[in-house]
């Protein structure tokens, strides 16, 4: 009787004896050390990292490249790669600023104009990577250079915007009610959060949803995950492919005008490196380079690890700026060999097998 | 000879010397004295070779010597190296802190450069430890050294631009009293040949590709592909050595910063030009050395048009598409079905024109 109802209710201990997904897994794991880092930090160094505002700061601060990491993330679930959105951010913000101050745009018009530049992108990704194969690296690198090469070609001094309209939009800020923090006169000031960091919950929620329950973030994870055998389900792999560059590109259009409501200068030199920020986010929050595998909630979690560590150091007493970019090349080490170790454990069952054979002389062989 | 013209072009070759044909016909076009070399005397007194050719071999060395062992990364890991710069940095800050606690003569030299190939096929090593045995992505491996290694070469230099002269350095970065050409385009051919003979007469070269393009056959076939994807990579090193040598000999300072800046995309890119596929198999290493000479061209040209310096690399990018795009295969079968409609047509008419 107990087995009938199971299977009526659907409720079965077959559902709980079900192992983790991958995805969840790696995704469960950079929660957990986030959340780990964050309290252990509080303890220690307290100060700050009590402030609930230095939190939001994470957000306010970095909202760009989290609504450029989730474009990646689709991506790379997807089995490619698409390093071109720093570029984009850059040009879109120089693009947005010109129009604004030289041509008399308005704030919607420079909107338009920021999600144009993104599509054109997206688009001329998505055709050359999908229809015409050309490997991804070498085309999102060709954009990422077409970019920074235009952003000089549209003005090749920093501008600044001084746009009536759009300087009120920069300086609106949203009160968190009931959070904040004492200032130093003992008044209670309420924590702030900016219009870009909405924007960046808003498309991390869009994307999760996206990959999670529509057809299309499906098949993203079967294109990614092995692309012959999603061909042979019926899937469109190219168009899905050409999607997923399309919307990459197109959230980086977003994320440079984030960007750009949060500095409000055009600059050739912004947004450097955000690219490979981006996918460091990604490869912490548990999304594999080789498609497949993967989750935007990851990369929210990765991007906050990838801060808070630089924030520790600061803390710490390391000032000197190289020790930041040592210790983010630690973590990074570390998430990489963690997650290559417990894929391995969990494909093969056995660690040995990823070691090489003079390693492993002492074990045998199983078969 | 026709079958040998058939095997031609066949080969990877085609393509990247087919770019170039055009780059050169291009210019000669648009000025006839672009490729006249001069025979100038330098501040040193030297008689040298000068000219837009001079410049583009010379410039590109760099480029060229890390191309050859990024080839081999390319070809047996299926995935490129971004750390090459860093790397470079790195090595240019030991050369430098090597002769600068020492009195530079030729054998301090030698011995600096020999500590900075250690340093940096050390640090390949571990690249190649995490690419081999812990079967990561290289474009992820690598990514570690990327954003920590500029910091290693600023910790090295205790954040400061050290700089170094002598004339022996001189010498190497720029020329040997009584020889005309360019000290670092000597380098790249000895180096380019030293290597071309260890793949000729071992069977790295071989390995390299089998291991590329099914690493469990090669594993069937006794090749451990963990040990040859390992040399790849340290010879990627000696190739970093040398090239963060020649940078720091020529400017004559280390800047951990701006050293060999954005370089390690060049040299991807000279890989993919070569007709090198990036996911791995056959290389061709003469191919990726056209390939960097291509980039090098390219930015000349558009120097010698005007073009400013920081607009470049849009310019760049649309030459690249091209060359990519006419080099995929997709490409090619589009445009033999084009051909063929075309043939067609040109045969329906020639036939009606008959009938007329």
């Amino acid at each position: 009787m107990k087995n009938e109802k199971d299977l009526l209710t659907g409720v079965s201990e077959r559902k709980r004896r079900e192992p983790i997904s991958n995805t969840n897994l790696l995704m469960t794991i950079t929660v957990c050390t986030f959340i780990s880092m964050y309290v252990l930090a509080m303890l220690i160094w307290g100060g700050g990292f009590l402030n609930p505002q230095q939190f939001l700061d994470l957000f306010n601060n970095n909202a760009f490249l989290l609504i450029i990491a989730c474009g990646l993330t689709m991506v790379m679930i997807s089995g490619g790669i698409d390093i071109s959105g720093g570029g984009i951010t850059a040009l879109v913000t120089m693009a947005c600023v010109v129009y604004l101050e030289d041509h008399g745009g308005t704030v919607i018009g420079s909107l338009f104009l920021a999600l144009g530049i993104g599509i054109a992108f997206g688009l001329v990704h998505g055709i050359l990577i999908s229809y015409l194969e050309i490997q991804p690296f070498i085309v999102t690198l060709a954009g990422m250079f077409f970019a920074r090469g235009m952003v000089t070609i549209v003005s090749i001094a920093p501008r600044t915007a001084a746009h009536k309209a759009f300087a009120s939009l920069k300086q609106l800020r949203i009160k968190i009610p009931g959070i904040g923090y004492y200032g130093k006169t003992g008044n209670f000031i309420p924590a702030q959060i900016e219009l870009g960091v909405i924007v960046a919950i808003t498309v991390v929620l869009a994307v999760a949803v996206t990959l999670k329950w529509t057809r299309f973030g499906r098949n993203l994870y079967a294109v990614g995950g092995h692309s012959p055998s999603a061909l042979m389900l019926g899937i469109n792999v190219k168009r899905t492919k050409f999607f997923a560059y399309l919307l990459a590109g197109l959230l980086s259009g977003i994320g440079g005008y984030v960007y750009l409501l949060h500095t409000g200068a055009g600059d050739a030199a912004n947004a450097t490196q955000a690219e490979m920020q981006a996918i460091a986010s990604n490869i912490i929050g548990g999304t594999l380079l080789t498609g497949g595998v993967g989750n935007v909630i990851g990369t929210l979690f990765g991007m906050l690890s990838l801060k808070t560590i630089t924030n520790i150091v600061i803390a710490s007493g390391l000032t000197k700026p190289y020790f930041q970019s040592i210790t983010t090349g630690l973590m990074l080490c570390f998430f990489i060999l963690l997650q290559s170790i417990i894929l391995a454990i969990r494909e093969k069952g056995d660690f040995k097998l990823l070691l090489p054979e003079w390693m492993r002389s002492g074990i045998k062989n199983k078969k | 000879m026709g079958n040998g013209l058939k095997k031609f072009a066949g080969s990877q070759l085609v393509i990247p010397l087919f770019a170039l044909f055009l780059l050169i016909v291009f210019n000669l076009i648009r000025d006839v004295e672009f490729f006249s070399l001069t025979i100038a005397t330098n501040n040193q007194g030297n008689t040298v070779l000068s000219g837009n050719l001079i410049s583009i071999l010379n410039g590109a060395s760099a480029v060229a010597i890390l191309s050859i062992g990024m080839t081999l990364v390319t070809s047996s890991c299926k995935g490129q190296d971004i750390s090459v710069a860093a790397g470079a940095a790195i090595a240019g800050s030991v050369f430098v802190s090597v002769l600068r606690a020492n009195e530079i003569t030729i054998p301090v030299i030698i011995l600096a450069f020999l500590l900075c190939c250690a340093v940096s096929i050390l640090f390949s090593t571990f690249n190649g430890v995490l690419v081999a045995v812990f079967k990561i992505q290289p474009m992820i491996a690598t990514l570690i050294l990327f954003s920590a290694g500029r910091s290693i070469a600023y910790w090295i230099n205790g954040g400061a631009t050290p700089t170094i002269s002598s004339p022996l350095l001189v010498s190497i970065g720029g020329f040997i009293p009584g020889i005309p050409i360019p000290t670092p385009i000597i380098i790249m051919v000895i180096f380019l040949i030293l290597i071309s003979l260890v793949l000729r007469f071992t069977n790295l070269g071989l390995y390299t590709q089998v291991v590329g393009i099914n690493e469990g056959t090669a594993h069937l076939n006794g090749i451990n592909p963990v040990w040859i994807k390992l040399t790849a990579f340290m010879i990627l090193g000696v190739c970093v050595a040398t090239a963060g040598c020649i940078t720091v000999c020529r400017i004559g300072l280390i800047n951990h910063e701006t050293l060999l800046l954005d370089v390690e995309m060049d040299v991807i890119l000279a890989v993919a030009i070569g007709g090198t596929a990036l996911s791995g198999g056959k290389f061709s290493l003469f191919g990726s050395v056209i390939g960097a000479y291509i980039i090098q061209a390219l930015t000349v040209t558009l120097y010698a048009m005007k073009v400013p310096s920081s607009a470049v690399k849009a310019y760049k990018a649309l030459v690249i598409i091209i060359i990519v795009l006419i080099s995929s295969p997709v490409v090619k079968e589009h445009a033999i079905n084009l051909r063929n409609k075309l043939f067609k047509k040109q045969v329906k008419t020639e036939i009606s024109m008959k009938a007329s």
